[in-house]
């Protein structure tokens, strides 16, 4: 049984996996592509380990701007969603203006934010917080608005406060939900700071992407995305693991 | 112990209508004594546990609990619904001293008694397991070791068993009224089963509906303590055939 599983969850996507980059490699020796057109899994390779120290530098710095960025839409989107559970006045005036905020393409933002506050980590750390914090206050708010109106009547019942409830009522059963937004926030947050990195910047891996293909450095923005995949993979199962530990009830004792 | 005259609850639907959730009720309830609330769906009876709870405001008439009118929720009160809303992130411990960590009491001077309730209540070995490690019919005997805690004089237990297959439920009830007979409470319990509710009663209140109003109170003359026998004795017959009677004479009217 747990054979099975390893091979079915492991070997079969690490075996299709490798089966297309060896379909990869071989078409581009095969048919002759040119190296700035389509380069080979191995030139991608011998690029990244060439620039592994130049690398650590850049990834630093999108790291920097993606953890700032999710951080804020945390920070912001939690307490802005309790505003809008709790008063209704707050929710009309202030769900519009979200949901406004949201509609506006981040990419389009970017280039006046980088006008209003200049150049540095700052303006991609805002741009990864505008492009991730739409979920955080959508799924909170709705996992706030979702607690069992039991739950409240037996809270009122004994007379608890209203802040007592949130405490030990609602925010604890919201937090699924929570974590929920957190997760597409944070592979959203990586994708802000790139944006940003995009309009104007001499640091980060979307830099490194963007000035590579303007000097047909095609192999180098290569791995320069499966750097980025492997940060937002990486940070997305952070997400998780704080996941477990705080709602350690969600996670079955028994396997079934 | 609990005196309600005249009381009507009406409501405003979103639409603008006004709709009668219950109407002129009038009921005494004893110390200690076990009353039934039975109708059919809309008949107020839920409604009616909520005008006691201090949980919505009665329109018309009075409620009274040992002479105190109810105009907000009082603290000598257990509520049991027909969910048992547990806090899933608590184990069955906690869950159970919630009750008294809402009203304000300091949950560690309960534990014994907690641990007490679960033992009474057949969970014993159960403390640190989270609810969804447990069956519908031990998640709600943990709901009702949390309403239990606080020791409350009053019980208001809305259709507690309405979620429970059939024979969980009937062990439910007989249960209820074993861990009642130990710890008497006045207890008013809303249900939709006429078998359970005159299994459990001193008293049975009818309702019928449109507008929610009691049709009558039948006194359940059964010895107690009582066990699932009960349900062979005539004067049981006679009562499920009165409240059956109550019940459908009215559908069958219209």
């Amino acid at each position: 049984m747990i054979r099975r599983r390893v091979v079915s969850d492991y070997l079969v996507p690490a075996a299709t996996l490798l089966g297309v980059l060896l379909a990869w490699e071989a078409a581009t020796r095969a048919f002759r592509v040119p190296r700035f057109v389509m380069p080979a899994p191995s030139a991608i390779l011998a690029e990244g380990w060439d620039w592994r120290y130049r690398f650590l530098g850049h990834a630093w710095v999108t790291l920097y701007e993606t953890l700032g960025g999710f951080a804020l839409s945390i920070a912001v989107g939690v307490p802005l969603a309790v505003l809008i559970v709790y008063s209704p006045v707050l929710r009309s005036a202030l769900y519009p203006l979200i949901v406004l905020a949201q509609s506006v393409p981040k990419i389009a933002i970017a280039p006046v934010l980088l006008l209003m506050v200049g150049h540095g980590e700052f303006p991609k750390v805002i741009v990864a917080f505008l492009v991730a914090f739409f979920p955080v206050v959508v799924d909170t708010a709705t996992g706030l608005a979702a607690t069992p109106p039991e739950l409240l009547d037996l809270s009122r019942s004994y007379r608890a406060s209203a802040f007592k409830t949130f405490v030990k009522v609602r925010l604890p059963m919201a937090m699924p939900f929570v974590f929920a937004g957190a997760k597409v926030a944070i592979t959203l947050a990586v994708i802000g700071a790139v944006v940003g990195e995009f309009v104007g910047s001499d640091k980060g891996l979307g830099y490194v992407i963007l000035s590579a293909t303007s000097y047909w450095k095609t192999e180098l923005a290569f791995s320069s995305m499966i750097l980025l995949s492997l940060m937002a993979i990486v940070l997305f199962g952070a997400v998780s693991l704080v996941e477990r530990l705080v709602c350690p009830w969600l996670v079955p004792t028994v396997d079934e | 112990m609990i005196r309600l005259d005249g009381v009507g609850k009406t409501y405003r639907t979103r639409r603008g209508d006004l709709v009668h959730a219950v109407e002129d009720v009038t009921l005494h309830v004893a110390e200690n004594e076990f009353v039934t609330l039975v109708g059919p769906s809309g008949c107020g009876k839920s409604t009616l546990l909520r005008l006691v709870a201090g949980l919505t405001p009665v329109t018309r008439g009075t409620i009274a609990i040992r002479d105190e009118p109810v105009r907000e929720p009082f603290a000598d009160v257990g509520f049991v619904f027909q969910q048992p809303v547990l806090l899933p992130w608590r184990s069955v411990l906690d869950n159970v001293l919630f009750s008294v960590e809402m009203l304000g009491l300091e949950p560690r001077q309960y534990r014994k008694q907690a641990l007490d309730l679960l033992e009474l209540t057949g969970l014993a070995g159960f403390e640190t397991k989270y609810p969804r490690e447990l069956s519908g019919g031990m998640q709600q005997r943990v709901a009702i070791c949390r309403a239990l805690l606080p020791d409350p004089s009053l019980l208001l237990m809305d259709e507690p068993f309405g979620a429970l297959d059939a024979m969980t439920r009937e062990e439910m009830s007989l249960e209820l009224l074993r861990i009642w007979e130990e710890r008497r409470k006045t207890i008013l319990f809303v249900t939709h089963s006429i078998p359970e509710a005159i299994l459990l009663a001193d008293r049975v209140v009818v309702m019928t509906p449109r507008p929610g109003r009691i049709a009558r109170i039948l006194t359940v003359g059964l010895p107690r303590p009582r066990t699932m026998e009960a349900e062979f004795d005539p004067r049981f017959k006679a009562a499920s055939e009165d409240v059956r009677g109550l019940i459908f004479a009215r559908r069958g009217a219209r």
